[in-house]
C-alpha cells in the first residue's frame, strides 16, 4: 500500500471512522451540487425527514441543462426549467449558496469551484458528477459520486469510501509547440486503457506536469476518470498559490492565505513516498492527440497510423472493430483530413481563459470552414467576461464562430447544443462515446483546444502545428 | 429477506403491461416518515440472465443524457440501452433486453469495464427499474459498482472465459435459473458452480444489509462534527451545532 503520499495524508486528515463494512467515512470539505443529480437526493431527504448537515460547505451551480444562447427564464424547454426551478427551491429551502446564472458566477462546477476559490489544497471534494477529479489539480481529494451518495453526504457531510492504491504518473521532459495537457492524458489514456486506472488514484509529477498551469493541471485531473482512475492529483506548489491568492475566497479572507499555506505544504507527497505503481510518460516524445474511435483512450498521434483492430490487445479488438466502422475510419490512415462537420470548443475539460487564448491565435485572421458550424461555449461567465475584455469574443465571432453562454453544452447535449445526424465533431471536450454529444449517429473526435481551433478553419482533422508554421511566416 | 421476493414487483418494461413505479416497489428501502429505515439483506439474488455482450460500455449508453432531463428516477426503466435498443422511429432493433425470452431476466451478464463514464445513478436506476437484481461481469467502473451498491445490487466478477460460458449458456438457456451467493462468492446455473469475486465491502454491505449508508453515517454526527472541527480550513460557523 502507498505511503506518504497526497492522497494518504489527506485521506487521513478526513477519515471519521471505519464502518462496519471496512469502508472508511471519509469527512467532505466541498460539496459542489448541480441540477441534475441532485434532486433526486433532495428527494430521498424528505422523504427520511433529513436536513442538510453542512449547508455552508456545499455549493452550488447548474450547468448541465442551461441554454447557452437564450437564457430568459422561463427557459424554452419544460423540463430544463423544472430542474432549475427544482434546484432553486432545493437550495433555498437548505441555505446553499447557488452561482445561478444572474450572479454573473455562474459556470460548470469544475470551473467554478477553483475560480471562487472554494476548491483548495488538501480538501476533500465530492460532487455528482464524474469530472470532479478536475479540483485534484489543486491537491485536494476530489471525486464524483451517484445521487444515493450525494443523499449521504447532504445528511452526514461524509462519504463511504474504500481507500484505493496510488499510481504516480511521472511525466519528464517538455512539451513541443502545439501540444498541451490535454495530449499528455490523452496519451496517459491510451497507454494505460479506459480501466487501467481502476482501483488507483492517479498522482500526476514530473516536469512536465508541474511547468504547467493551473488550468492546464485541471484539464489532466479532468480526465483521470477517462482511464478509469476516479480520482487524480497534482501536488500544490507555487503555482498552486499563485492562482489561489486572487480566488475571491482569499481576496476577501487574506488572513486565511497564510494560515492554510503550512496545512497545503505539509499535505505534499513525501520525497520518500510509497506507491503502489509508478508508470513513466516522455512528454518530448508527444504529439497532438486525437481519437480515432468512441472511447477516450482509442488515441493516436495525429500524423500516426490509426492501428489495425487485430494488433491491439485481444480484448480491447471488438470494441476497435465497432468504433472503427461507427467512426468510419480506416487502420493505416491517419486522421489528419478526416472531415468535420462541427467544431466545438467548450467543456470542464478545456473551456478556461487560456484555452480560448490559444485557440483563438489559430483563429485570428482565418475563416471558419463553410461546411462548419463552431462554437465556443466559455467554462463560465468569468470565462466568458474576461475572453470579451481580452477581445477573444471579437476575434471568434469575425472568424465565424457563434459566442455561447456558459454551460457543459454539446459536451453532453443535455440542452439545445446537439450533434445531428452523423455529423462529425471536433471536440475540445472529453468523451467519444457514440450518441454523447445528442446524435446516436454522431461522430466525436477529441483533441486539444488549438486542434479544435484549426479543424474549424480547414474543415478537417489537422496538424495544428502546420498552421502555425503558416502564421509564423 | 432476499430481493428476489420482490423481483416480479420491481419489472418495468418498455413492451407489454405498464406497472406504476413508486420507489418504494422498486428499492425496497420502507421509511417510516422519519429517518428509521429498513435496509434489506441482500445474501442470494437468483433469476434468469440476460447477456449484455461488450467491453466498455459507458453509460451514455445505459442511459442516454436526454433522459436525465427529469427530478426523479421514477420511469427510467424504458428508457434503459434505449439508443441501442430502438431506431429513429422507435421500432425495436435487436438487443436481447427487446427479445421476449428475456423479458424476465433480472442478472444482466456483462464484459470489462461496464459502466465506465459518467457518474449518472441514473443508469444503475434505469436497469433497476427495467428488472435487474445483479449484475455479474468481467469487471465495473468504480463509481457505476458504487452506485449499484447503493441500491443493493451486487456487482460480481470473474474471468473472461468464465463469464462468455455464462452468457453462452444463458443464451441457451434464456429460462435458466442463474443463482448468485453473494456470501459464499458463488454463481450456480444448470449443474455449474462458479467462483465469483464480491469486493470485500460490497459483500459485507450487502449480506449485513448496511449498504444504505445514511442512518449508520449519521449516527455518528459527533464524531463528525469533532473531525470537522480539526481541519484547519473549515470555519467554525460552518459546523452545526449538536442535534
Amino acid at each position: 500500500m502507498s505511503e506518504g503520499t497526497l492522497y494518504d495524508k489527506v485521506w487521513d486528515r478526513h477519515k471519521v471512522t471505519t464502518l462496519p463494512t471496512g469502508q472508511d467515512q471519509l469527512f467532505v470539505g466541498l460539496h459542489l451540487i448541480h441540477e441534475v443529480t441532485s434532486p433526486q437526493a433532495f428527494g430521498m431527504l424528505r422523504e427520511r425527514d433529513l436536513e442538510v448537515a453542512y449547508p455552508e460547505l456545499t455549493h452550488a451551480t447548474v450547468d448541465h441543462i442551461v441554454p447557452t444562447a437564450d437564457q430568459s427564464r422561463p427557459y424554452e424547454e419544460d423540463a430544463a426549467e423544472e430542474m432549475m426551478a427544482e434546484l432553486e427551491e432545493n437550495v433555498r429551502e437548505a441555505g446553499i449558496d447557488f452561482s445561478d446564472p444572474t450572479t454573473g458566477d455562474q459556470g460548470i462546477v469544475h470551473v467554478i469551484g477553483p475560480e471562487q476559490g472554494l476548491t483548495q489544497p488538501g480538501k476533500t471534494i465530492v460532487c455528482g458528477d464524474s469530472h470532479t477529479s478536475t479540483h485534484g489539480a489543486f491537491g485536494a481529494l476530489a471525486f464524483g459520486i451517484g445521487t444515493s451518495q450525494i443523499r449521504d453526504v447532504l445528511a452526514t457531510g461524509t462519504v463511504a469510501m474504500e481507500k484505493q492504491k496510488v499510481r504516480k504518473i511521472q511525466v519528464d521532459g517538455e512539451l513541443g509547440d502545439g501540444v498541451e495537457a490535454k495530449d499528455i492524458i490523452l496519451e496517459i489514456i491510451r497507454r494505460l486503457g479506459t480501466e487501467g486506472g481502476v482501483g488507483y488514484v492517479y498522482e500526476y509529477a514530473g516536469e512536465a506536469i508541474e511547468s504547467l498551469g493551473m488550468e492546464g493541471r485541471m484539464s489532466i485531473c479532468n480526465m483521470s476518470i477517462e482511464g478509469g482512475a476516479r480520482a487524480g492529483y497534482v501536488n500544490p506548489d507555487e503555482t498552486t498559490y499563485e492562482w489561489l491568492e486572487e480566488t475571491d475566497y482569499f481576496q476577501e479572507n487574506p488572513e486565511k492565505f497564510e494560515e492554510l499555506k503550512p496545512y497545503w505544504e505539509s499535505i505534499r507527497s513525501d520525497e520518500t513516498a510509497e506507491y503502489d505503481d509508478v508508470v513513466h510518460i516522455d512528454a518530448n516524445e508527444l504529439e497532438p492527440v486525437v481519437t480515432w474511435g468512441t472511447t477516450p483512450g482509442q488515441g493516436v498521434g495525429v500524423t500516426e497510423p490509426i492501428p489495425a483492430p487485430e494488433d491491439l490487445p485481444e480484448d480491447k479488438q471488438d470494441t476497435a472493430r465497432r468504433a472503427q466502422e461507427h467512426m468510419r475510419v480506416e487502420p493505416g490512415d491517419t486522421m489528419e483530413g478526416y472531415d468535420i462537420d462541427v467544431a466545438f470548443l467548450g467543456s470542464c475539460t478545456n473551456a478556461r481563459l487560456p484555452d480560448l487564448r490559444r485557440a483563438a491565435e489559430i483563429v485570428e485572421g482565418r475563416q471558419v470552414d463553410d461546411d462548419v458550424r463552431a462554437l465556443v461555449v466559455p467554462g463560465s461567465q468569468r470565462v466568458q467576461e474576461a475572453a470579451k475584455e481580452e477581445g477573444l469574443k471579437d476575434i471568434f465571432e469575425e472568424a465565424g464562430f457563434e459566442w455561447r453562454n456558459a454551460g457543459c453544452s454539446m459536451c453532453l447535449g443535455m440542452n439545445e447544443d446537439q450533434l445531428e445526424g452523423d455529423e462529425a465533431s471536433a471536440s475540445s471536450s472529453n468523451r467519444n462515446f457514440v450518441g454523447r454529444q445528442g446524435s446516436k449517429d454522431g461522430r466525436t473526435v477529441l483533441m486539444n483546444p488549438q486542434m479544435v481551433a484549426a479543424a474549424a478553419v480547414t474543415g478537417e482533422v489537422s496538424d495544428v502545428r502546420d498552421l502555425k508554421e503558416v502564421t509564423a511566416a | 429477506m432476499s430481493r428476489e421476493d420482490e423481483r416480479s414487483e420491481s419489472s418495468e418494461r418498455a413492451s407489454g403491461e405498464e406497472r406504476p413505479a413508486s420507489d418504494a416497489e422498486v428499492r425496497e428501502i420502507r421509511t417510516d416518515g422519519g429517518d428509521e429505515v429498513e435496509i434489506p439483506e441482500v445474501t442470494h439474488v437468483s433469476g434468469s440472465g440476460v447477456p449484455i455482450r461488450g467491453n466498455d460500455i459507458d453509460t451514455d449508453q445505459i442511459i442516454p443524457a436526454r433522459f436525465m432531463k427529469v427530478v426523479t428516477f421514477d420511469g427510467l426503466g424504458e428508457f434503459a440501452f434505449f439508443d441501442v435498443r430502438f431506431d429513429d422511429d422507435d421500432n425495436p432493433k435487436d438487443h436481447p433486453m427487446n427479445e421476449d425470452r428475456f423479458q424476465d431476466s433480472s442478472v444482466m451478464v456483462v464484459n470489462s469495464n461496464f459502466g465506465c463514464g459518467s457518474s449518472r445513478e441514473h443508469a444503475p436506476q434505469a436497469l433497476m427499474r427495467w428488472g435487474i437484481d445483479a449484475i455479474i461481469g468481467e469487471s465495473f467502473a468504480e463509481i457505476f459498482a458504487g452506485n449499484c451498491l447503493a441500491l443493493g445490487i451486487p456487482t460480481v466478477t470473474a474471468d473472461s472465459e468464465t463469464i462468455q460460458d455464462l452468457q453462452d449458456w444463458v443464451d441457451e438457456n434464456p429460462d435458466g435459473e442463474i443463482d448468485i451467493d453473494v456470501e459464499a462468492e458463488e454463481v450456480t446455473y444448470g449443474d455449474t458452480t462458479i467462483d465469483v469475486t464480491v469486493d470485500d465491502a460490497q459483500r459485507k454491505a450487502l449480506v449485513e444489509g448496511v449498504w444504505d449508508t445514511t442512518a449508520l453515517m449519521k449516527s455518528n454526527a459527533g464524531e463528525v462534527r469533532k473531525k470537522a472541527a480539526e481541519l484547519p480550513y473549515v470555519e467554525d460557523a460552518a459546523i452545526p451545532e449538536a442535534e
